[in-house]
């Protein structure tokens, strides 16, 4: 037990590398504003490309979501970041991270809202357009809000996941939370800054994980 | 003629709904399109704002042709108010932003002005108190009026109503009728389907029996309930009222 104590809940080494830890974190939290933003944006926009009568673009869109979802994410941002300087295009490691990020999580989040659009029932598109709005503004102030608030647990769901995802961009040098209690670790020879990172984790997503099943538990009232 | 359908026709891929309509529809004239169910009445409505697109035929509109080619659907369906059997109210917008939204997006009215306008037309269908109630909150009728409300609150030349208390409970069938009566009264242009034969009677200045796609007769509703040329009518009307 105590030896679990030492090499695990050490304060004496968590106080030492605190600051550390503390660089990380706010890497982390700039790394998900940035990435969630961004591929929430992304995927809306996938979601209604997925819709243009222009089959092209929707076979595109087709491919496009399906190869991001089935390609790990990790060889992604390996390739973006390693393999792409070979083409002359050598991107900054944080950019790196957030266009493996876009490409991955935006199909993620298309395909939630195109579900989302998908349950809304036809009626209010002929609703909106038979008082004279377009296609576009029908999309954005009938079909989108109601889809949107349709798929708010998905979306809460899958953001807790990108968010628990951004860990990878330890691979790419990026000094975020789990990188940094990673390099404290081979410092000290002791877990405790692994342990910590991974309880810093837990208390920002617990309120998010919270929110969710309160939402789920609302859906199964309504229903 | 606000309205003139000729021949029109609609097929959905090998089924023939429409298998040439002529349609008029003079200004303040109330016309019933009544028949069986899979007639093709809905369709004929749905095709006159092109919520439905027409096979072939010709559709005009205050004497615009609905169909030509580059014509602005947008600003023809504004024209053109739609009620339809299931409401469909917008759920996220209150009763008031369910009037207003096109009044603001479509005529870019200011939002007090749109406000205005909306609170008018809420008045209008005796909904003036449930400006801000939600459409769960609101019983079957009170939505439908609140629908009516929309598409009145643009001023439409012609309104198309498609069943439009088929969805009600009895008991609130009178409530919808009675702001179709009074639109009537203030001389609103307006083609109807509904199976409401009571009203048909008192109101409708002309009734158009469809039946598989044509319009078998049309005519004052004393002759198509009274003395239709077809069987087929009566035996229609009887199954309604038995």
């Amino acid at each position: 037990m105590e030896t679990l104590i030492t090499a695990f809940f050490n304060l004496g080494i968590l106080r030492e590398t605190a600051p550390y830890l503390w660089a990380g974190f706010k890497m982390s939290a700039l790394l998900t504003l940035v990435v969630v933003p961004l591929g929430i944006a992304g995927g809306l926009a996938v979601a209604l490309i997925a819709r243009t009568a222009f089959r092209p673009l929707r076979w595109l869109v087709v491919f496009y979501v399906d190869f991001f979802r089935a390609f790990p994410p990790l060889v992604l941002l390996m390739f973006i970041a390693f393999g792409l300087p070979f083409t002359g295009l050598d991107l900054p490691a944080f950019v790196s991270v957030a266009l493996a990020f876009f490409l991955n999580t935006s199909s993620y989040y298309g395909e939630i809202f195109r579900a989302g659009i998908e349950s809304i029932p036809r009626g209010q598109f002929e609703a909106a357009r038979s008082t004279g709005l377009g296609a576009a503004q029908t999309m954005a102030y009938v079909i989108v809000p109601q889809a949107t608030r349709n798929v708010i647990p998905d979306l809460i769901s899958n953001t807790l996941e990108v968010v628990k995802l951004t860990s990878i961009a330890s691979v790419v040098a990026l000094p975020e939370l789990l990188y940094a209690a990673r390099q404290a670790q081979s410092i000290t020879y002791n877990a405790t800054p692994i342990i910590a990172a991974g309880i810093i984790y837990l208390v920002c997503l617990w309120p998010l994980v919270r929110l969710l099943s309160r939402f789920e538990h609302r859906q199964i009232a309504l229903h | 003629m606000i309205l003139d359908v000729a021949g029109l026709h609609k097929s959905f891929g090998d089924l023939e709904v429409l298998k040439g309509i002529d349609l008029k529809v003079a200004e303040r004239e109330l016309v019933f399109v009544i028949g069986p169910s899979g007639s093709g009445k809905s369709t004929l409505l749905r095709c006159c704002n092109r919520l439905e697109e027409p096979t072939s035929g010709s559709i005009r509109v205050e004497g615009v042709d609905i169909m030509a080619p580059g014509v602005d659907i947008n600003a023809v369906r504004r024209r053109i108010g739609m009620v339809f059997q299931s409401f469909n109210l917008y759920p996220h917008l209150n009763a008031l932003g369910n009037v207003t939204l096109a009044l603001r997006k479509v005529l870019k009215k200011a939002k007090a002005e749109a406000d205005d306008i909306g609170m008018r037309a809420l008045v209008r269908v005796g909904l003036g108190d449930k400006a801000k109630a939600y459409p769960n909150e609101l019983s079957g009728g009170q939505q439908q009026r609140v629908a009516i409300a929309r598409a009145l609150a643009l001023e439409p030349s012609i309104m198309l109503f498609d069943e439009p208390t088929s969805a009600l409970d009895p008991e609130l069938v009178g409530g919808v009728l009675a702001v179709m009566r009074q639109m009537r009264e203030s001389g609103m242009t307006m083609v109807v389907v509904s199976h409401e034969m009571r009203f048909a009677r008192g109101a409708a200045d002309r009734v158009v029996f469809m039946d598989q796609g044509r319009v078998l007769e049309e005519g004052p509703p004393e002759k198509i309930f009274n003395e239709p040329e077809h069987a087929r009518i009566k035996e229609f009307i009887a199954s309604l009222n038995g």
